[in-house]
C-alpha cells in the first residue's frame, strides 16, 4: 500500500480558485451560469467553485446535482449502483452549465451526464470542471477547467479527498502494488 | 429340488440365525439344513420377515395407467418387500363392483409380483350417498374383505352406519379417510402459523380428528369393525387410544411419511411434500411414532399414490396430494422406528406384516413351515442416498429423493420364487412365467 | 442486491431502507417534464398476470416504461393458460422468447418462489402478488408512503422506527398483510391488527404483532396510520363474518370512528375500496387519507424493485 499524496490542501484550494477564475472569464461573467456537480464529490466541488465565484465577483451562481446512474452504459457488468438524489434547481434551457466532477477518466460518466441533461433540457452551452484529468479516455470528451493534470497508469487510483466527505482535502495516488 | 431356494444364515425376526429352505411355493424348513437346493443364497447378515403386506396402496389402474399400473405398482411392491397389496378403490371405473374387482385380482396375479388383495368402494362411485355392490364384491373371486372410499371420507353419519352395519355380515372392515369435507374445503397444508405464512389455505387436526371420534362411537354403538386409515395427528391417536381402551372394535394405520416427514417441507412450495392427509408438526410425528410403538396405532401402510410429473411440477394448490411409498417404507420404518429404539424386529413383523394381513382377513401363516414362502430379506446396515433409480413404479414422487435412507431390500420371495434378486427386481416375463407355473401346480384359477 | 422480490419477510432491513432511497430519487426523476431514464432500455420484461388487476399491471407498467424498457403484457385470460397449458409450459415458452425478467402475479401461493427456484427459467422474479401469501410491492410503497409522511424530505436512509400502524379487516385473505407485518417490522414499527376471530390467521399469536378484535380500543393509543383492508363478500356465504352491517359497525373505519381519529393518523388503504363497508368516503376523501399518495409511489417504488433487480451483477462491489 503505497499512496503519495499529489495536492494538498492549498494546492486544492488554488485550483478551485483557478477554475472559479477561468469560468468567469470564459462566460464573460457569471450570468446565465449553472453548476451541476455529479455527486458525490463533484457536488461538492461544485459548492466550493460557487463559493470562489462569490467571492470573486459576488454573484450567487445556482448550482445543483445530477446523479448519472440510471443512463450509464456499465449498469449490467458492474455490481448494483445504488443512484445519488439529483436536484436541479433552475430551468437550464438557455443556461451555460459546468458540469463538475472529481476526476475525469474514461469519459463514460461525462457521456452520461450529457444524456441525463437532456432530459432536463436544453442549455446554449455545456461545460466541464474536473479537479483531476487522469488520461485514458474512451470516449471523444475533454475537460474545459481542469485542476490538474495527473498522468496515470490504468492499475492505479487517484483518490480525491474532501474535507466535507472525508476530512481532510488531498489528492493521493494509490499505486496498488498490493495486488 | 427343481424349485428350490435356500437361505443360508438368514437372521430371524427375532435374532435367531437360521437357514431357510423354500420349495415349491412353500416354506419347507427353518433351521440348520444340510439338504441341497436348486438356488443356494447367502443371506448372512439379512433379516429375513414374512412378505410385507400393505394395506392401502393406490395401483391406479383402471383409469390412472400414465400414474401406474397393476403390473408396474406390483412391481413397485416387491421391490420395498412387498409382498401382498391393498389397492383402494378410487380406480376409474371406481372398483364398487364385482367387475372391477375381479379385474384387478387376474391382473394382479398375471403381473405375478405380489398379491393383489383388492378394496372395494364403500359408496357407489365414491360419491357418497348410496352404498356400493359390497355383498357382491364380497361374494365375487376377490372376496373383498376392506371396504373403503379412501380420497373420500364417509361423511355422511347415516351411512357410515349403515355400512359398518352391513359389512359386519360378512366379517368386512369399513376403512375410513377420516377427513371432514366441510373442515378441508380448498386445504393445502396443516393448519397453523407455517400455512398461515405461507399463505396455504390450513386443513385442521380437527378436520381428521372429529371424524374418527364420530366413528368410534359409531362402531361401538352397532358392533362394527372400523378401521382408520392413515392416521395423521396427536389428537387422532390419542382418541383412538381411548376408543381402544372402551374396548370398540378399531384398528388404525399410519403412513411411513407421516413417521418421519413434518410440514416444514412445505416451505420450498415443491409439490412433492403435498400429501393428503397433510404433513403435520413435529409433535403430531412424536405422537404417531409413540401409538404406533405402544400398539395404539396397529399397522403401517403406504398410502402409495403415484401422480404423474405434471402434477407435481406445478403450483401447490393445484397440483394432485400423495406420494409415492412402497419402496422406500422399510427404509423409513428402519430409520424411525427400529433406530430409535423403539420397534423391534418383531414388532416389525408384526405391524408390517402380520397385523395387516388379520385387519385385510387374510390367512397369515408368518416365517412357519408349510406356510406359502412370501419372504422379504432386508440388509439393515445398507445406507443409499434414495434416488429415481430405487424407485420400480411409473412415477417419481417420492419425498425422500435426495435423502440417505438406511436398509436395502435384498431378495423378496413370492410363493417361493424371487421378485427381487440380489437387490435387483426380477423382469416381468421371469416373474409371469412362474406365476404361470405356480398357478397351474396349485390349481389356483386364472382370472 | 437482491436476485428477486418475492417476499418481504427474507427482505433485509438494509435492503428495504435501499429499495426506498432509490423510490425517492425515483420520485424526484418522476416529476421532472420528461419522466423516461435509460436505464433497463433493450431490457425485456413480461407482466405475467394469472389474476386480473389493472391497478397492479399498470403500474408495473408505468415503472417498466419509464425506465424504458419493453414491456410484454401477458394474461391468462385470452392466452393458452385457458387452453390449459400449465404454468411450466408457458414458462419454458417465456425462457425461448428472451425475457429479461417476470413481473408476475398469480392466484396460487408460492407459485413466484416456484419461478425463482425451479431451473424451468434463469431471470429475476418480482412477485406482484401470489394468492395469500405475498404482495412486497404493495408493503414497500406503504412504507415509502408512511415514511415520506412521518419523515418529510429527512426520509432518505432512515426505517419506521417507534412508529405505530394499525392493520384492519381480513388478515386471514390478504397477502397485503402479510407483506406489510414482515416489512412494517424489519423497519421498526409497531403493528397492531384488528379483525374478528374468524379472520386472523391460524398461529398468527408467533407473529411480530399485536392482535386485538376491538378496533375502539386499538385506536384509542397513539396511532400514526391506520390501514384498511378490502373485505370481500364472500367472506360472509363462508360464515366469517354475519353480515356487512356487523362487519362494518365493529370493524370499520366508519364516520363515527373516523371523527374520532387524531388528525394526525394518515388513513390508508391498498385499494379498491368498498366504501361505506370497511370505509367511509370522509375518510377516504379526507387530508388525512394518504390512499392516492399511495398509488402514485406505487409507481416510484416499482421502478425503485425494477432497476435494483435488473441491473447490477451479484458481484461484491469492488470500490
Amino acid at each position: 500500500m503505497t499512496a503519495n499524496t499529489v495536492m494538498q490542501s492549498a494546492d486544492v484550494a488554488r485550483a478551485i480558485t483557478r477554475i472559479a477564475h477561468e469560468i468567469l472569464e470564459s462566460n464573460r461573467g457569471s450570468d446565465n451560469l449553472v453548476l451541476l456537480g455529479i455527486p458525490t464529490r463533484g457536488v461538492t466541488l461544485a459548492d466550493r467553485i460557487a463559493a470562489a465565484i462569490h467571492a470573486i465577483d459576488g454573484a450567487d451562481v445556482p448550482r445543483g446535482s445530477l446523479d448519472v446512474t440510471m443512463y450509464r452504459d456499465d449498469l449490467q457488468s458492474n455490481p448494483l449502483r445504488e443512484p445519488s438524489p439529483t436536484a436541479v434547481p433552475v430551468d437550464i434551457d438557455q443556461a451555460t452549465v459546468v458540469l463538475v466532477d472529481d476526476v475525469l477518466y474514461s469519459g463514460r460518466t461525462v457521456r452520461a451526464a450529457l444524456d441525463a441533461l437532456t432530459d432536463f433540457g436544453r442549455p446554449d452551452v455545456v461545460r466541464l470542471a474536473v479537479l483531476i484529468d487522469r488520461g485514458h479516455r474512451e470516449l471523444p470528451i475533454r475537460a474545459d477547467y481542469v485542476g490538474k493534470n495527473l498522468p496515470s497508469s490504468p492499475g492505479e487510483r487517484i483518490n480525491v479527498c474532501l474535507v466535507e466527505t472525508d476530512g481532510v482535502d488531498a489528492v493521493e495516488i494509490d499505486r496498488g502494488d498490493d495486488a | 429340488m427343481s424349485n428350490s431356494l435356500l437361505f443360508r444364515q438368514a437372521t430371524l425376526p427375532g435374532g435367531e440365525q437360521a437357514d431357510v429352505l423354500v420349495r415349491d411355493g412353500l416354506i419347507a424348513e427353518i433351521g440348520t439344513i444340510s439338504s441341497e437346493a436348486s438356488r443356494v443364497l447367502d443371506a448372512a447378515g439379512l433379516r429375513i420377515l414374512p412378505g410385507l403386506v400393505d394395506l392401502h396402496t393406490h395401483l391406479r389402474e383402471p383409469g390412472f395407467e400414465a400414474s401406474e399400473t397393476i403390473l408396474t405398482g406390483s412391481q413397485a411392491a416387491a421391490a420395498g418387500g412387498y409382498t401382498t397389496v391393498f389397492p383402494m378403490a378410487n380406480t376409474s371405473p371406481v372398483a364398487d363392483n364385482a367387475s372391477v374387482v375381479e379385474l384387478e385380482l387376474s391382473r394382479g396375479r398375471e403381473a405375478g409380483y405380489v398379491q393383489v388383495q383388492p378394496i372395494g368402494a364403500v359408496t357407489a362411485g365414491l360419491a357418497g350417498t348410496a352404498l356400493a355392490d359390497l355383498k357382491g364384491m364380497a361374494d365375487s373371486r376377490a372376496r373383498v374383505r376392506v371396504f373403503s372410499d379412501d380420497g373420500k371420507c364417509v361423511h355422511d353419519p347415516l351411512v357410515m352406519r349403515r355400512a359398518l352395519e352391513y359389512v359386519s355380515a360378512f366379517d368386512g372392515v369399513i376403512a375410513q379417510h377420516a377427513q371432514e369435507p366441510r373442515l378441508t374445503e380448498q386445504a393445502q397444508m396443516n393448519e397453523g402459523e407455517l400455512a398461515s405464512r405461507l399463505g396455504l389455505a390450513g386443513w385442521p387436526a380437527i378436520a381428521e380428528e372429529t371424524i374418527i371420534a364420530r366413528d368410534v362411537l359409531i362402531a361401538e354403538s352397532v358392533g362394527a369393525a372400523l378401521h382408520i386409515c392413515h392416521l395423521s395427528t396427536a389428537g387422532s391417536v390419542d382418541v383412538v387410544r381411548w376408543a381402544k381402551q372402551r374396548g370398540i372394535r378399531v384398528t388404525a394405520e399410519v403412513t411411513p411419511h407421516h413417521l418421519l416427514l413434518t410440514e416444514d417441507l412445505a416451505e420450498s412450495y415443491d409439490a412433492r411434500f403435498k400429501v393428503n392427509p397433510p404433513l403435520r408438526t413435529s409433535e403430531d410425528v412424536l405422537a404417531v411414532r409413540r401409538g404406533l410403538a405402544d400398539g395404539t396405532i396397529d399397522i403401517v401402510a403406504t398410502d402409495h399414490a403415484p401422480h404423474p410429473s405434471e402434477s407435481k411440477e406445478c403450483e401447490w394448490d393445484v397440483a394432485a396430494f400423495g406420494m409415492v411409498g412402497l419402496e422406500s417404507a422399510l427404509s423409513i420404518v428402519l430409520l424411525t422406528m427400529v433406530e430409535t429404539g423403539e420397534l423391534s424386529w418383531v414388532d416389525v413383523e408384526r405391524v408390517m406384516s402380520r397385523t395387516p394381513a388379520q385387519i385385510g382377513r387374510l390367512d397369515w401363516q408368518g416365517l412357519s413351515v408349510g406356510a406359502p414362502a412370501r419372504l422379504t430379506l432386508v440388509d439393515p446396515g445398507a445406507r443409499q442416498v434414495f434416488a429415481t433409480e430405487h424407485l420400480a413404479g411409473r412415477s417419481t414422487n417420492s419425498p425422500y429423493l435426495g435423502r440417505v435412507l438406511p436398509g436395502r431390500i435384498v431378495y423378496t420371495a413370492f410363493e417361493g420364487y424371487l421378485t427381487v434378486d440380489d437387490g435387483a427386481l426380477v423382469p416381468a416375463e421371469t416373474v409371469a412365467g412362474h406365476a404361470l407355473d405356480y398357478a397351474m401346480q396349485r390349481g389356483v384359477p386364472r382370472g | 442486491m437482491i436476485p428477486h422480490l418475492l417476499s418481504t419477510r427474507d427482505l433485509s432491513r438494509e435492503s428495504a431502507i435501499s429499495l426506498l432511497d432509490t423510490a425517492e430519487d425515483m420520485a424526484i426523476l418522476g416529476h421532472r417534464d420528461n419522466k423516461k431514464l435509460p436505464a433497463l432500455r433493450g431490457k425485456t420484461i413480461v407482466n405475467l398476470f394469472y389474476e386480473d388487476s389493472t391497478r397492479t399491471r399498470i403500474s408495473f407498467e408505468v415503472a417498466q416504461k419509464r425506465l424504458s424498457a419493453d414491456v410484454i403484457n401477458f394474461s391468462a385470460k385470452g392466452s393458452s393458460v385457458s387452453k390449459g397449458e400449465s404454468f411450466k409450459d408457458t414458462i419454458l415458452t417465456l425462457r425461448e422468447l428472451g425475457v429479461d425478467g417476470v413481473v408476475i402475479r398469480h392466484p396460487s401461493s408460492g407459485a413466484p418462489q416456484l419461478l425463482a427456484e425451479r431451473d424451468w427459467i434463469d431471470v429475476p422474479v418480482v412477485n406482484a402478488g401470489d394468492g395469500t401469501h405475498e404482495h412486497p410491492t404493495q408493503a414497500l410503497l406503504d412504507a415509502f408512503t408512511l415514511r415520506k409522511n412521518i419523515h418529510g424530505a429527512d426520509s432518505r436512509g432512515r426505517g419506521l422506527d417507534g412508529a405505530h400502524v394499525i392493520i384492519v379487516g381480513d388478515i386471514l385473505h390478504s397477502r397485503v398483510a402479510r407483506s406489510n407485518v414482515w416489512l412494517l417490522e424489519h423497519l421498526g414499527a409497531r403493528v397492531t391488527v384488528v379483525a374478528p376471530v374468524t379472520l386472523i390467521p391460524a398461529g398468527a399469536s408467533r407473529w411480530p404483532i399485536t392482535i386485538s378484535h376491538d378496533l375502539d380500543s386499538a385506536l384509542s393509543q397513539p396511532v400514526d396510520a391506520v390501514m384498511m383492508l378490502r373485505v370481500q363478500s364472500e367472506r360472509m356465504r363462508d360464515a366469517y363474518f354475519p353480515n356487512a352491517h356487523e362487519y362494518s359497525q365493529g370493524w370499520g373505519l366508519t364516520e363515527e370512528r373516523f371523527a374520532a381519529l387524531s388528525p394526525q393518523t394518515l388513513v390508508m388503504h391498498p385499494g379498491p375500496m368498498n366504501r361505506g363497508l370497511e370505509i367511509c368516503s370522509t375518510a377516504a376523501d379526507s387530508a388525512q387519507s394518504v390512499i392516492l399518495q399511495q398509488v402514485a409511489n406505487g409507481v416510484f417504488v416499482r421502478m425503485s424493485v425494477l432497476y435494483s433487480i435488473l441491473t447490477g451483477t451479484s458481484e461484491v462491489p469492488h470500490e
